[in-house]
């Protein structure tokens, strides 16, 4: 029946996707296919559909980019909990390596804990070297003894007992749990989510009001369309499923451009940063964002993502159209 | 079928376009409405087919009252009534064979169940062989007759038509309006709205007469 409306064949994108369509599985059922009732040529597909890309890649790289930062925070924050420090400064008349080594026997006599030790005097210079320089000798300044206790079990470690132990047993002890800078991880990795999740909604939002407005032009350009459909009896759910049916096209094909063109990108990035990973420039990305990959769990986002964004693409044009329809009744 | 009882119709707070008007259209009945242009043969048309409500009066369609009639009903109401533009309103983009098939379509059916129906119709008023070609290439009088086959196709029980022979020839027109009493023979109603005097007098029917929005019948 339409042979004047196709005068190319389906493209790749038709041929994977189109069988969702009902037109097609009639075709596919051995049936004549009518032409559209609603033509794709006046929609403004093109730029729709690249609008939809750009906010499906914007959106693919929010979300890649947040859990790259959570995860390298969840990261920095397991490989400091699982250590604490304690220093022991020097007090008058008291020898300080025999308190060292008292808080160091103290802290490994606690539940949890794998292993404590008094850091040898070089380890200190070698600490203070960016600051005092080398050669130093350690036993002339009076600089605090440094334990390290590595856990085991972080919960199973009781740091108010170890503190009440070292503040009363070692004179001049004092424990660092890190807690402070845990604490700063956990809040900028929040922060960072909460700023990634604002920048998706308003993506989404973007994307929604894009989709409206260009629902509102087609709906519009079809004004002739939509009266004769109405003449003829046809319900709104028809109308709006005829309406619908360019847009989650549309809205699929845009979100899926997008997202590949995300996923690309963040190959493309850890495969670079991979090979300088031996270079200066290559250790300190590593050592704030590991691998710098964004792993299975990345890709699926995205495509979730897009598919998200063709799904909303309909449901939005649906609604619009619905709203148009009760207007004009 | 359909009833009006002291209709009157405003647009914004205008003056009334139509007054008072009380009449009734039955089964199986065929009418003229007539009057000089700006009477408000289309505004009452419009009234006719549910596309526009009253500002006062009743209007009973199948006996469902329009101004209560929620508009999730309207669509099924709408199936009742064939309408013929007098602009044709044909999609461009459709073919002859989907114009007129679109009532049907619109319903959910799979062209395999309505297509033997749309081409005998086709063939019934003469555009057998023209099934396949666009709106764009028809001539006025194809065009005519594809939107009477389309108003046609989904069996209504009254048939609205505007000046269905403002753009045809006399001897289509004269065509035209046999093809209109044929179906009216069948069982249904017909309204033609026209100015076209010769027209009304090749065919003894009901005229409704429309001046400065008031009627005048003439059984």
């Amino acid at each position: 029946m339409s042979e004047h409306a196709t005068d190319r064949g389906p493209g790749l994108f038709s041929r994977m996707f189109g069988a969702i369509l009902p037109s097609r599985r009639r075709a596919r059922a051995g049936n004549p296919v009518s032409a559209p009732i609603v033509p794709a040529q006046s929609i403004a597909g093109k730029s729709l559909m690249i609008v939809i890309a750009i906010m499906s890649f914007l959106a693919c790289l929010t979300l890649g980019a947040v859990s790259l930062v959570r995860d390298a925070s969840l990261g920095w924050q397991a490989d400091i909990v699982r250590e604490i420090t304690i220093q022991v400064r020097p007090v008058d008349g008291v020898d300080t390596n025999a308190e060292a080594q008292k808080a160091s026997t103290i802290a490994a006599s606690m539940p949890g804990v794998a292993q404590a030790r008094v850091l040898e005097d070089w380890e200190n210079a070698k600490l203070l070297e960016p600051w005092l320089g080398s050669g130093l000798d350690m036993s002339d300044l009076p600089i605090p003894h440094l334990i390290v206790v590595e856990l085991a079990d972080p919960d199973a470690v009781d740091l108010i007992a170890l503190a009440s132990r070292l503040d009363k047993e070692v004179k001049g002890a004092s424990l660092d749990d890190h807690r402070t800078w845990t604490d700063r991880l956990k809040t900028m990795a929040n922060a960072t989510v909460i700023i990634g999740v604002t920048i998706l909604g308003l993506v989404f939002i973007a994307t929604v009001l894009s989709v409206i407005f260009a629902t509102r032009g087609a709906m519009a350009s079809n004004r002739d369309i939509v009266s004769v459909l109405h003449y003829v009896g046809a319900e709104a759910s028809f109308i709006a499923r005829e309406f619908q049916r360019h847009f989650l096209f549309l809205g699929l094909k845009g979100g899926l451009l997008g997202a590949s063109g995300a996923a690309i990108l963040f190959a493309v990035l850890s495969f670079f940063i991979g090979r300088s990973i031996a270079t200066p420039e290559g250790d300190q990305v590593s050592a704030l964002f590991g691998r710098f990959a964004i792993g299975p769990t990345g890709y699926l986002g995205a495509l979730v993502i897009a598919l998200l964004i063709g799904v909303m693409t309909a449901i939005t044009s649906r609604l619009t159209v619905y709203r148009h329809l009760a207007s004009i009744e | 079928m359909i009833r009006f009882e002291n209709v009157g119709l405003r647009y914004g707070m205008g003056a009334e376009v139509l007054r008072d008007l009380s009449f009734q259209i039955a089964p199986k009945s065929f009418q003229f409405l007539t009057g000089p242009s700006g009477a408000g043969k289309s505004t009452l048309l419009r009234l006719l087919c549910l596309s526009l409500k009253p500002t006062r009066g009743l209007i009973t369609v199948f006996d469902r009252d329009v101004v209560t009639l929620p508009k999730a009903d309207l669509p099924a109401l709408r199936r009742r009534v064939g309408v013929v533009f007098q602009d044709f309103r044909l999609l461009d983009h459709l073919t002859t064979f989907e114009n007129v098939a679109l009532p049907l379509r619109v319903l959910g059916r799979e062209e395999s169940s309505y297509r033997a129906d749309v081409v005998e119709l086709l063939k019934w008023v003469g555009l057998g062989d023209r099934m396949q070609a666009l709106p764009p290439i028809l001539s006025g009088g194809e065009k005519q007759r594809a939107a009477i086959a389309r108003a046609l196709i989904g069996q209504p029980e009254i048939l609205l038509a505007d000046e269905p022979t403002g753009n045809v020839d006399p001897p289509l027109a004269k065509r035209l309006l046999r093809l209109f009493v044929e179906l009216n023979r069948l069982g249904t109603s017909v309204v033609i709205a026209t100015h076209d005097i010769g027209l009304m007098n090749q065919f003894d029917a009901r005229r409704l007469v429309l001046h400065e929005g008031r009627l005048s019948i003439y059984e």
